[in-house]
């Protein structure tokens, strides 16, 4: 059975590794307390930022969540919706860039500061960056998923509210809180989750050893100091805090639906009195999040692209990203159907078997691996693996699809699952009444209704795999060039001009794909 | 085309959770039946047996004498209308008909020609290319039964088919499956929750009550019965 | 959608396939060498002029960075030359059995220190110093310990010395001048260190666009200033203590399919046709001979009353303790 085959490919590849790193740990040579007193500092850091960034980002959302979800009828609502989802698509490193530009000591708001009187400017490098950034991503998410979940209270209860002459202070304690309470924990995991694995935004805005993250240091055992025995000890330490977070709270994060559709807006009876209120919200939380997305689009402008476009390395780190978000987004998408058509054929059955129920749960949990086994360690696992046998170099893209691919696997997996679920319902039974089956009801019915929610979780993974740094840093060499890594580059040599216009064209690229996926008509064909 | 003698031989059936239901009865070959009972009494789950989307636990159901308890759905003599999602919302009118014959759409002259029959026997002619968004709401059941007519199955199942439906409107649907069923003399089973429907249409009528086929008689011995246990209460005469 | 796609992959893929050329020489080297500004463009010029070969210069962040990509590599390296790493890794690198003998004549190497080894060859040298923009500090620093002691608020961007050479020298440097003392050292200086830059150019990249008013970096920086924008604004603090110094170098690896080429380079590399190209474009000072005379800002520049140097050997010994030293010292 496919969802077999896909589940068991899933385990290969994440559970390789950590078997490979276990092994290798016995033959560890002794760290030395100087170096293990560094990685219980880097350890406290790493759930500190995490915990910081998961408070600042949901108090953030909060606010702006029911500023949204009340005024629900201004112009250039939708667009604010929308532009709240980008942050998720748009690649870790181009958002950092944006945020120097904006919070940097020669930003847009040092700036501002520095005129108005105060003397000192912003230092971006450390914590602070890192919650910038983190609030960044993870606001924008939070206020979405909360949006999403207010706008499915019934209408019926607003028109009580204003029956009752509710105040806002009434509606907020009777009628949101409680629906915020119920999603609460599942986003705050999740965002927990995405910040303690965070690669990108620690490595470039950390500012050094004061402020890394297991996730960099693994990195930086392997590709700064070669020494593999260190990475296995962060990758166990890792895994071992994910794993046991995940145990904690992180399951609770798995029914959260990430590009979660918005309900139908309900007109109600406290828009009015809080509207100047609520205008100020959103125009400060649009305000923090469109301002590193223009900083980018206006150094993008002034960037040298035909110096740029003239460089065979672009070309050749062009070809490898395509190529890399192609095959990667494909796995995903196969791997994610055969474990959702997997589950419909189980859970059709009336009283699946004790062992079928397992599989079904496997399965289901098996979406939100990545989030208990980060990409670095699997990609460490087998940089360590391949190493020993000298195919790291072969294997090396090979290695970041697949990566690639698990890592998008959670996103796809809660972008088709309600589609997919919700399509089982309404046509299993005409289907099975009709004889429709296999490869037909595929070509018939499933992929043509399914069609606009597998262009945008294809694009989503494709976003995702364009951008991801973590991955490839660990793989990149010569002959392995992405996007991203030639814009770490760049970076790194201080061709910022050039940085920007590899930006640009990076951003370009995840925004095109999740435009394009969004124009299709929800049930048209897929040509 | 005949309808099939349809029995049910001591079918036990439980949902999980749920009271234990246990159907014994016979529907006679080309009869047309319609099943009242209180909600719950297990209507849509008896016919949903017949059909095979639900196992029975035990017993087993029989068409014209043979077992067809372990046939899949699409391979036992019955065709099924269901109160909604009858139709796919992406494919046209011609093509969800179409469904019925081959899922493969690969359809022979002599198809397209029972096609346009079944429409113009529904009164769907011209409608072929509509999507279902654009067909009013007894039109799309009409394209179910259209399709259920292309199918010429012995078994016709009716699952509150047209609920959703004005008295007036329900009172033509009624009449086509009447029709349609003194021409082609299929067995029919209608759920209905309207015992006024099962009169003006059907032949026999069974009354099921907590998971039991309680009566199945014709029409007007069940309806003036009095020797029926919960009938009168349910009726409210 | 998906037929766009296919063909633009097509266009990408057929675009990126390198074109195949003559003999070739592949030399791994830190980024700032190979810039526009630096003397790998001038360099592979004038060597392709009298190879007849083509020579290419991989860019890989800084010098540390290098010599971990070669042993990452290890046999199946591209390389066939490194170039770029100084003497405080010459022990460690010898020690990967991954480099072969040079065999070359050293006739044009002259430098402070004699020069014994017979794997790695000389290119430049110079002094580690702290450069400071003396519109923002009036009164620089005189000595390291002014530097460690000072004003948190004064910034300073340094090098990780996992990956950097300059990186790694201020860390010798301190270890060289505060010995058992240096983790406290660092203690204190890291509330002055504003970020820690993977490599060189990122650090003085910010250094000059005023994200800090001091960095690490070379006596000889202030020199492409003076000479390449007319302007003495930015300076090398004299430090009491002495300096810490620098010395780079090239090796072949044992793995090069072309080490004839590869001896031709590295002899090549001490004569003028290399040489005359590093004061101004590495802005070093030239370890073999040149033809010319030294631009006249050189001769402005501060004159380190003390080298410090440790032996590669004791580098190589500690290295490894002392970077975990450094880095409990800066998370602590």
């Amino acid at each position: 059975m496919a969802g077999t085959v896909a589940l068991s490919f899933i385990l290969f590849i994440a559970v390789t590794p950590m078997l490979a790193l276990v092994a290798i740990a016995p033959a560890m040579p002794e760290l030395g307390s100087d170096y293990l007193s560094f990685v219980w500092a880097i350890t406290r850091f790493t759930l500190l930022q995490a915990g910081l960034s998961t408070l600042l980002s949901l108090a953030l959302a909060i606010p702006l969540a029911r500023a949204l979800a009340r005024q629900a009828m201004f112009p250039g609502r939708a667009i604010i919706l929308r532009l709240l989802a980008l942050p998720l698509a748009l690649p870790a490193l181009v958002v950092v860039l944006g945020i120097v530009e904006v919070w940097g000591r020669q930003g847009w708001v040092s700036t501002l500061l520095q005129t108005t009187g105060m003397s000192e400017p912003l230092n971006i490098y450390g914590l602070p960056g890192i919650l910038i950034a983190h609030v960044f991503f993870n606001m924008a998410l939070a206020a979405r998923l909360l949006v999403a979940s207010l706008e499915q209270i019934p209408p019926e209860n607003w028109r009580l509210a204003a029956q009752l002459s509710f105040t806002s202070g009434h509606v907020f304690r009777h009628i949101e809180w409680p629906v915020i309470r119920s999603v609460l924990p599942g986003i705050a995991s999740l965002v927990f989750m995405l910040c303690i694995a965070s690669f990108a935004v620690v490595l470039v805005l950390g500012g050094g050893p004061r402020a890394t993250t297991l996730e960099v240091a693994i990195y930086q055992s392997l590709r700064f100091d070669f020494d593999p025995p260190r990475a296995v000890l962060l990758a166990l330490l890792q895994l071992s805090l994910c794993a046991g977070l995940f145990v904690l709270g992180g399951r609770m994060a798995a029914d959260i639906a990430v590009m979660a559709g918005v309900g139908k807006p309900a007109r109600r009876p406290d828009q009015h009195p809080s509207r100047f209120k609520d205008i100020t919200v959103i125009a400060a939380g649009l305000s923090f999040i469109a301002t590193p997305m223009l900083a980018i689009a206006l150094s993008g402008i002034a960037a040298p692209f035909a110096a740029i476009v003239s460089q065979s390395v672009f070309w050749r780190a062009l070809g490898t990203s395509l190529l890399l978000a192609f095959t990667a987004a494909s796995l995903s998408l196969v791997m994610a159907w055969c474990l959702l058509a997997a589950q419909r054929t189980i859970m059709r059955r009336r009283q699946p078997s004790r062992a079928a129920a397992y599989l079904v749960s496997g399965m289901q949990a098996s979406g939100s691996l990545i989030l208990v086994v980060p990409p670095i360690v699997i990609g460490a696992g087998w940089f360590v693996v391949l190493h020993r046998t000298g195919m790291a170099a072969a294997l090396a893209p090979v290695i970041v699809a697949v990566v690639n691919a698990l890592m998008s696997l959670p996103f796809v997996l809660r972008i088709l699952s309600p589609a997919v679920v919700g399509q089982a319902q309404v046509h299993d039974r005409l289907c099975a009444s009709l004889g429709l089956s296999g490869l037909h009801r595929w070509r018939l019915i499933d992929l043509p209704v399914l069609a606009r929610s597998f262009a945008l979780a294809f694009a989503l993974a494709a976003a995702l795999s364009i951008g991801d740094l973590g991955a490839a840093a660990l793989f990149g060499s010569t002959d392995f060039v992405t996007l991203p890594l030639l814009l770490l580059q760049k970076m790194g040599s201080y061709r910022s001009l050039e940085a920007a216009g590899i930006a640009i064209i990076l951003a370009g690229f995840c925004l095109a794909l999740i435009w394009s996926a969004e124009q299709l008509k929800p049930g048209a064909r897929m040509s | 085309m005949t309808g099939s003698a349809i029995k049910l031989a001591d079918l036990d059936f439980c949902y999980p959770g749920g009271e234990p239901m246990h159907f014994s009865t016979t529907f006679e070959a080309g009869s047309f039946t319609g099943l009242i009972g209180p909600s719950g009494s297990g209507k849509t789950t008896l016919i949903n047996l017949i059909a095979g989307f639900e196992e029975p636990s035990s017993g087993s159901v029989l068409f014209d004498g043979i077992d067809a308890t372990a046939t899949q759905p699409a391979d036992r003599p019955v065709t099924m209308v269901f109160q909604d999602n009858n139709l796919f919302a992406h494919l046209d009118v011609f093509t969800n008909v179409a469904l019925g014959i081959s899922p493969a759409l690969d359809l022979s002259d002599d198809d397209k020609t029972s096609i346009a029959g079944a429409l113009e026997e529904t009164g769907l002619s011209g409608l072929e290319k509509r999507l279902p968004r654009e067909l009013s709401g007894g039109q799309r059941q009409r394209v179910a039964i259209a399709r259920a007519l292309v199918r010429n199955r012995p078994v016709l199942l009716l699952d509150e088919p047209f609920a959703a439906l004005g008295p007036a409107l329900r009172r033509d649907m009624l009449r086509l499956v009447s029709t349609i069923h003194k021409q082609r003399g299929m067995t029919v089973i209608l759920v209905s929750h309207d015992p006024a429907d099962v009169k003006f249409a059907a032949g026999h009528a069974a009354f099921l009550d907590a998971g039991q086929v309680v009566a199945n008689r014709p029409v007007d011995a069940l309806f003036s019965a009095s020797d029926i246990p919960g009938l009168q209460g349910y009726l409210g005469t | 959608m998906l037929r766009l796609f296919t063909l633009c992959l097509a266009v990408v893929l057929t675009l990126a396939v390198p074109a195949s050329a003559r003999d070739k020489l592949t030399v791994y080297t830190y980024d700032s060498f190979t810039s526009d500004w630096g003397p790998g463009p001038k360099i592979k010029t004038a060597f392709e002029a009298e190879c007849g070969c083509e020579l290419e210069w991989v860019a890989v962040a800084d010098a540390v960075a290098t010599l971990n990509r070669i042993k990452l590599e290890g046999a199946n390296s591209k390389a066939d030359v490194l170039l770029g790493i100084d003497t405080s890794l010459t022990a460690e690198a010898a020690a990967t059995g991954l480099f072969e003998q040079h065999n070359i004549d050293t006739v044009n190497i002259s430098l402070p220190v004699t020069w014994a080894d017979r794997i790695f060859v000389p290119y430049d040298f110079g002094h580690f110093a702290v450069i400071y923009d003396s519109e923002k500090i009036k009164t620089p620093p005189a000595s390291l310990d002014a530097l460690v002691n000072g004003d948190p608020e004064q910034k300073i961007v340094i090098q990780d010395p996992r990956t950097s050479s300059p990186g790694l020298g201020l860390l010798l440097w301190i270890k060289a001048v505060y010995g058992d003392k240096a983790p406290d050292t660092w203690s204190k200086l890291s509330k002055r260190v504003l970020t820690v830059t993977p490599g060189w150019s990122e650090a003085y990249g910010m250094f000059t666009k005023g994200e800090a008013p001091m960095v690490l970096s070379y006596t000889t920086s202030p020199a492409y200033h003076m000479v390449a924008e007319k302007t003495d604004r930015y300076r090398a603090a004299a430090f009491s203590e002495g300096h810490y110094m620098q010395i780079e170098v090239a090796g072949i690896l044992k793995s090069s399919p072309n080490k004839p080429l590869a001896r031709k380079f590295l002899a090549f590399m001490t004569g003028p046709g290399f040489q005359n190209h590093i004061p101004t474009n590495n802005w070093m000072w030239p370890a073999g001979k040149t033809t010319g005379t030294l631009p006249d800002a050189f001769g402005k520049l501060v004159k380190p009353e003390k080298s410090l140097l440790l032996a590669s050997d004791e580098v190589n010994a500690n290295r490894k303790a002392w970077i975990d030293e450094w880095l409990k010292a800066t998370t602590r």
